[in-house]
């Protein structure tokens, strides 16, 4: 099975992002770059809403995930409350 | 000339101070809140014990009853330091300034049906001198609380009721006149109605215990009181004259949310920590919450009539319902 990824730019609100993902996909693998954050998951990454407000501490809009994103590979599904990155296969 | 580019990476000697990393259990990135939060206690080194207190160093856990094996577990969910406390402030303040604006560009304040304006002033008004004591509590915890993580939120809690207090003025000179505010100072100290609350009031500023006072003021008394307030007594007001008020009092309702989240937290941690501290905070919790309840249905009573009992018991539940939630033992 491929990977799929999605990179973040490094800062405080990426942080909060990247330990939700970490948390929510036992599988991730962490590649930390000068100044950005790239996680690889086998086949499957979802990005939750709820971890990432319990990391953050305050309300999150999913979309605020996009100010931050560098880059993704993958199909993308997304919800209020979750994105997922898988391949259509 | 040819020039080759190349990458070089350069990784960090350290990725966060070596105290953080012990607490993290390994050295990784910390978030702000956690380096700005963490072992920012002073613990050490104090010299002299203080004149006016010779039973406790300077900074000393023991100034309150409850017992933590370590302070710094009492984490702020809001993950507060100055920063990001700020900036979270200025956003809910910007919101609640863009309200009055609006009530005073059209005019709504002049149009305020007449009796709806003459509850709001009695009810509200006054309630910026509790405002100002629970400034004074909340200063009084950071100052001989113990541990950053519980001290911090504490006093951020303080200067925000400092704020309250200016949009109950506000209210008060918006709605009515200079002459608003003395009459609901006489009110705070003659009128029998508030002369409960103002012994609730002037009773936690001689309390010893900051953790108890912790439980008086943040969880108790703003508990019941901003249900009260800002949900019951607001949800009234606005039935039966449109919803000028809620503009006016949308700081304080939103802010009492934003509370009770760390409130809930911070219980629930000290709660769980042993049976004497939950057998402690269930004790206070029970203490303050019948002289809360007694101080208050008069209050209630003058905002609401014969719905206030039923108003103030519905305000009461919600704090018990949270403090189940906590662990606590409710008698």
């Amino acid at each position: 099975m491929s990977n799929v990824f999605i990179a973040f730019q490094k800062n405080e609100d990426s942080r909060a992002i990247v330990n939700a993902i970490l948390a929510d996909n036992p599988g991730a693998i962490v590649s930390d770059q000068p100044a950005m954050v790239k996680i690889d998951v086998p086949g499957h990454l979802v990005v939750r809403k709820s971890t990432i407000e319990e990391e953050i501490g305050r309300a999150f809009d999913l979309q605020e995930m996009q100010v931050h994103l560098i880059t993704m590979s993958g199909n993308v599904d997304e919800t209020d409350d979750e994105f997922t990155l898988t391949w259509h296969q | 000339m040819q020039i080759d580019l190349r990458t070089v990476s350069i990784t960090p000697l350290r990725q966060t101070y070596n105290h953080i990393a012990e607490r993290l259990g390994a050295d990784k990135p910390a978030s702000r809140y956690i380096e700005g939060t963490m072992n920012v206690q002073p613990d050490a080194n104090f010299h002299y014990r203080p004149t006016w207190d010779p039973q406790h160093e300077l900074f000393d856990p023991r100034r309150t009853r409850l017992v933590m094996q370590d302070w710094y577990a009492l984490k702020d969910p809001r993950q507060f330091y100055y920063g990001a406390y700020t900036q979270a402030r200025a956003r809910m303040q910007e919101v609640a300034e863009a309200d009055f604006e609006f009530v005073e560009e059209r005019g709504l304040a002049d149009r305020y049906d007449d009796a709806a304006r003459r509850k709001a002033l009695d009810f509200y008004v006054p309630l910026r001198h509790v405002a100002w004591g629970a400034n004074m509590n909340g200063a009084y915890q950071c100052a001989y609380g113990y541990g950053t993580a519980i001290t911090q939120p504490c006093l951020y809690a303080g200067m925000d009721q400092l704020g309250i207090a200016q949009y109950l003025t506000r209210l008060g000179l918006l709605l009515g006149n200079q002459g608003e505010l003395e009459a609901g100072k006489q009110a705070w100290l003659q009128a029998p109605a508030w002369q409960g609350l103002r012994r609730l009031v002037e009773d936690t500023w001689v309390l010893k215990d900051w953790f108890e006072l912790f439980v008086a003021q943040n969880l108790v008394l703003d508990g019941v009181l901003f249900a009260l307030a800002y949900k019951e007594v607001d949800q009234v007001l606005s039935e039966q004259a449109g919803p000028v008020v809620s503009m006016l009092t949308r700081f304080q309702a939103e802010w009492g949310q934003d509370a009770n989240k760390w409130v809930d937290a911070v219980m629930k941690v000290a709660a769980a920590e042993s049976p004497e501290n939950k057998e402690l905070l269930s004790h206070w919790y029970a203490h303050w919450r019948g002289r809360v309840q007694q101080a208050l249905a008069p209050i209630a009573e003058l905002a609401l009539g014969a719905d206030g009992a039923d108003a103030l018991a519905r305000s009461v539940a919600a704090v018990d319902g949270r403090m189940n939630k906590a662990g606590l033992t409710l008698a």
